[in-house]
């Protein structure tokens, strides 16, 4: 069971992930991304600081994104990933294709660099 | 065919015991017009004759109480039959005394005699059979109540031929109390009658006149016998006179009471019949449209039986159904009506924003005739509208439509709106049946591709003098993309592959199936492990939709110059235990899983190692099935704990490690059921 909520900063769409992520809940991130995308947000920052866990399904979500932003020029950080989940992300190279931050103010400097 | 052999055993007694009657009662009279001693005890014929009725009793009992098929028609008939066969032959014997004449032979006690006692055993036969009928139609709808005063008055009467056979000393007020009791108890089950409301039209005519013509015989044979009987006891009052027979007595009585009785009700019946018939009709219906959900038959035939019923119930002139399958799309059924005509209504009631009766969000149904007065064109002056809910969600509406204005009643509104409640129940059931089948075939599939993920699997590992593999694969309920093999490039060269394919199901096994290919034409080129990956993932690319992509591990292992040469794409980590150092470790590099960089960029995010090994030395492949099973408490199995079972297992064979790491998953996850695919290759080198 995933619970999504989503609040605007300077400029910036912060989606917040509280829960787990697996195959089913994965549409829900879908959603709410492609939601933010939509209203034209050209910097999305994910709170993963409540993420418990995050399926292979959940993972797919985000590396299906990474091309899609190069190309609109729109910046995705992830941040507060908690060991386990961030091994998750290691393990399958996806912190190598994503900006992932420690905290919100170093997201916020991620996101805001040129 | 036993009830056939007693019934006309019974017949036979029957015609005996009246033949017995016949001359007794002769004898008994011809003595006493003589003045002689009779022969025979003046008690026989009386006897005799009770003896005749309870045969014809218990006759008519089987023939008429036990036949299944008669209806109440038939019934009727059967009693008229009877009626007419008697009157037929009383009047024939008129016919022969009237051409006789008054001759000495018509003015002979025994003929007369005889003539009289004809007419008795055909009225007592013509009574029995009405007395069989009427037991039917009375108890057609039983209570117990009823049973028992029915029960009564049979035994009563039977008891009551006791009395009468023995010649009692009569005494006058148990004759009279014992007639009364009877005609009253006949008046009392006279009264039920529930029967007449089963007939229909037509059959209540034909039982009319049946009953009328069954009340003319009764009334003429009354009359033929009190006539011959006063005849007779002129002469003599030897003779059996049924006059003073309670039984016989009874029964006229209450034959001819319930004959009377039903030819009244049916009478005033006749009016409301139309009515019933409805009703049942109704019922008819309804149970039509609760059946048709059956598996050949499609929502379509639903609506059709809906729109018929409701058309019928309510005697419309034109009706339609309108269906939104979904926002854009209707879809119109109609009936005695062009869709032109129906369209013009529906918008009329658009344009006049008349709310309520077409409009899908009204959840009453409204009897809105006022609003077509103004439609010019449309000969249609009422409406009926009724939503028609599937799940909380409306999917329709039924419109019927009458040429009179105002001519929709309520009972009407109740009905069809009960057939819309219906109708929408059996859509919802069939739509669940659908699902199900859905599911069904689904679950087939899934079988399917199970077996096919099955196959995809190695059933022999290349072994080698250097090294031994076992290997160990299970998927969860549904299907799952584990994959692993092996393949010997030459006499020192062996290439080893572990995958994950993401997301579960046919499209897993399709996914398992490719790289199976990619595998098995690659390794055979002898490249190395990072071109390996480079040239998959560039072939993936196109087989792989969005959010889809496989973890991989690739080794090639060269026994010639004892090493290791791997690349890991996103997979887990590999588990290498050194039997020099007595520990285990995780080899923790870089590489990005296949299809996640859908672009020539992908040789930068992979990398290729080396490494020697030593005899002793285990290689632990295994996926995420393994590291993130779960126990009771929601903790994963984790990296620590494998690297603790590998540890305390160097001595094994790798089947052993194998079997000792599976058993440690199963105690610390509590199940051997778990929840996701799982699986292990295990190299131990030599």
């Amino acid at each position: 069971m995933i619970h999504i909520k989503r609040l605007q900063e300077e400029g910036a769409d912060i989606i917040a992930l509280i829960g787990e992520i697996d195959a089913s809940s994965s549409i829900e991130l879908d959603l709410s991304i492609a939601k933010s995308v939509g209203e034209g947000f050209k910097k999305i920052l994910v709170d993963c600081s409540a993420l418990d866990y995050i399926s292979s399904a959940g993972l797919g979500v985000f590396m299906s994104y990474i091309e899609e932003f190069k190309d609109r020029n729109i910046r995705m950080v992830l941040f507060g990933m908690s060991d386990k989940v961030a091994n998750t992300f290691n393990i399958l190279g996806l912190n190598e294709l994503l900006q992932i931050g420690k905290d919100k103010v170093q997201a916020k400097q991620l996101i805001n660099e040129v | 065919m036993r009830s056939k052999a007693i019934s006309r055993l019974l017949f036979s007694v029957g015609v005996i015991t009246w033949l017995a009657l016949l001359f007794t009662d002769i004898s008994t009279l011809l003595s006493s017009v003589n003045q002689l001693k009779p022969d025979i005890p003046v008690w026989l014929p009386g006897v005799i004759l009770n003896l005749f009725i309870v045969s014809l009793f218990y006759y008519y009992r089987i023939k008429i109480g036990r036949d299944e098929v008669l209806n109440f028609v038939d019934l009727l008939w059967r009693v008229f039959a009877t009626g007419l066969i008697a009157t037929v032959i009383s009047l024939g014997l008129r016919l022969v005394e009237y051409l006789l004449g008054d001759t000495s032979l018509t003015r002979n006690i025994v003929f007369r005699d005889l003539i009289y006692l004809i007419n008795v055993g055909l009225m007592i036969g013509f009574l029995m059979m009405a007395f069989a009928a009427w037991k039917r139609l009375i108890l057609y709808q039983k209570s117990k109540w009823l049973l028992r005063l029915w029960a009564f008055f049979e035994i009563g009467l039977l008891i009551s031929l006791v009395y009468n056979s023995f010649k009692v000393p009569i005494v006058e007020w148990l004759y009279g109390t014992m007639l009364g009791i009877f005609v009253i108890v006949g008046l009392v089950l006279s009264g039920n009658m529930k029967w007449v409301a089963f007939l229909n039209f037509r059959q209540k005519w034909t039982s009319l006149l049946l009953l009328l013509l069954t009340v003319f015989y009764l009334l003429y044979i009354l009359y033929t016998n009190s006539s011959y009987s006063e005849d007779i006891s002129n002469a003599s009052p030897y003779f059996t006179d049924y006059r003073y027979h309670i039984f016989i007595l009874s029964l006229i009585v209450f034959v001819t009471v319930y004959s009377i009785f039903s030819f009244l009700v049916i009478l005033f019946n006749l009016p409301t019949t139309s009515v019933f018939e409805q009703k049942l009709e109704e019922v008819v219906n309804f149970q039509r449209i609760s059946q048709s959900i059956q598996t050949e038959q499609s929502e379509e035939s639903v609506y059709n039986i809906l729109l018929e019923t409701s058309v019928s119930s309510v005697f419309a002139d034109a009706a339609w159904l309108e269906i939104n399958s979904n926002a854009h799309e209707h879809k119109l059924f109609t009936y005695k009506i062009t869709e032109k005509e129906s369209y013009d209504i529906i918008n009329h009631l658009k344009a006049h924003n008349v709310k309520g009766v077409l409009d899908q969000g009204s959840e009453k149904t409204k009897n809105l005739s006022k609003h077509l007065a103004s439609l010019k064109g449309s000969r249609f002056r009422s409406i009926l509208a009724f939503p028609i809910y599937v799940k909380g969600q409306n999917i329709g509406t039924l419109a019927l439509l009458k040429e009179l204005p105002e001519s929709f009643n309520k009972e009407m509104t109740k009905i069809v709106s009960t057939f819309s409640n219906q109708a929408g129940i059996s859509i919802e059931n069939f739509r669940l049946m659908e699902e199900a089948l859905q599911n069904e075939r689904y679950k087939e599939e899934l079988k399917i591709a199970k077996m096919v993920q099955k196959s995809l699997l190695p059933t022999i590992l290349e072994q080698d003098n250097d090294f031994e593999i076992a290997a160990f694969s299970e998927s969860a309920d549904e299907v799952g993309g584990d994959y692993y093999d092996t393949l010997r490039v030459d006499k020192h060269l062996i290439s080893i592959i572990i995958a994950d394919v993401s997301g579960k199901g046919t499209t897993a096994a399709f996914h398992m199936s490719q790289m199976k290919g990619i595998f098995h034409s690659l390794a055979q080129r002898d490249i190395e492990p990072k071109e390996f990956m480079v040239q998959a993932n560039q072939a993936l690319i196109y087989c792989l939709e969005r959010g889809s992509f496989i973890s991989a591990t690739y080794f090639i292992i060269n026994t010639q110059t004892k090493t290791i040469q791997y690349a890991r794409a996103g997979h887990c980590p590999v588990l290498y235990y050194c039997a020099e150092k007595k520990s285990s470790q995780y080899f923790k590099d870089k590489g990005v899983a296949l299809g996640m960089v859908r672009n020539k960029s992908y040789s930068s995010f992979i990398q290729s190692n080396v490494f020697q090994y030593k005899a002793g030395d285990i290689m632990v492949l295994y996926t995420d099935g393994i590291t993130e099973a779960k126990d009771g408490k929601g903790d994963e199995f984790g990296y620590e704990r494998l690297v603790e079972i590998i540890n305390h297992s160097n001595g094994m064979s790798p089947l052993e490690i194998q079997n000792h790491l599976i058993n440690k998953l199963y105690e610390f996850s509590g199940t051997t059921n778990i929840n996701d695919d799982y699986t292990t290759m295990i190299v131990k080198f030599k």
